[in-house]
């Protein structure tokens, strides 16, 4: 119990791959799409999450500028990804990952 | 300044951010998902406190949760439409998607069963108050060209979320 008590970085590691299990889950098994770029966003918060406990550890900066790079690229994608749903949901007037299947076989 | 009740303020926001996650992934209203994950995010940014990266945190909260989460507030606001809140929530896979969550879930309890002793138990002494100067000396030195790369990313995005959305192009 003492060694729940000291918090190492194996605690932050711990919290940040649940996350990610969380955001995986949202991601396979939700069917609003906005939803599903939420759950992105949760999992590139998990590694933002690992990667600043490294470098924690390790003392360099490096892990942090890499987590300021990652979310830079979350905005980026996250733009973009919501301008795609606008662009589907004028074409078909749902939000509904089920309904894009035009190109099933 | 040493660190005080370390444990209780760990659990906490861990605790916040857990419920926040799980609160993201099963709400039927995707308002309520946007505003767990802003909580989550916050928290996030508290936990960053504690391993001693004030810049990241600000970041965090400046950018994620007041800019990309307002963002998508914005966009639920234009495409969410009532019918959509009474349908079913999960999708026509969700079988095969909790079949492969499981199986990430027993990787990651193999991963850390098996490496659990890796991890030194180091107390660093990083110096603290001089985190932004050496990130920004960092960044507009050693890793100039990612910056510049990123910057450029970003107005890719622009323009390709301006097309995107766009009634005509």
């Amino acid at each position: 119990m003492e060694s729940m008590l000291h918090i190492t970085t194996l605690h932050y590691l711990v919290l940040g791959a649940a996350l990610f299990l969380l955001g995986v889950i949202g991601v396979l098994t939700r069917r609003n799409v906005v939803i599903v770029l939420m759950s992105i966003e949760l999992i590139l918060n998990a590694v933002n999450l690992n990667l600043v406990a490294f470098s924690r550890l390790w003392g360099g900066l490096h892990g942090q500028i890499f987590a300021i790079f990652v979310i830079t690229d979350a905005a980026a994608e996250a733009a973009v990804g919501l301008g795609i749903l606008i662009a589907f949901f004028r074409n078909k007037e749902t939000v509904n990952i089920d309904e894009v299947n035009l190109l099933k076989w | 300044m040493a660190p005080v009740a370390t444990p209780f303020f760990f659990y906490l926001l861990s605790g916040i951010m857990l419920i926040g996650g799980i609160l993201v992934i099963t709400r039927r209203n995707p308002v309520h998902s946007a505003v767990a994950l802003i909580i989550t995010l916050l928290a996030q940014a508290s936990i960053y406190l504690m391993l001693y990266a004030p810049f990241v945190a600000g970041v965090q909260i400046i950018l994620y949760a007041g800019g990309i989460m307002v963002l998508f507030l914005f966009v639920i606001m234009l495409v969410s439409i009532d019918r959509s809140i009474r349908e079913r929530q999960f999708n026509s896979q969700w079988i095969a998607g909790i079949i492969a969550a499981t199986a990430l879930g027993g990787l990651f309890i193999a991963v850390y069963s098996k490496g659990k002793d890796i991890f030194p138990d180091r107390a660093l002494s990083v110096a603290e108050g001089d985190n932004t100067q050496k990130i920004a000396s960092m960044l507009y030195g050693q890793y100039m060209f990612a910056f510049e790369i990123a910057s450029l990313l970003l107005l890719v995005a622009i323009i390709g979320a301006v097309v995107m959305a766009k009634k005509r192009i």
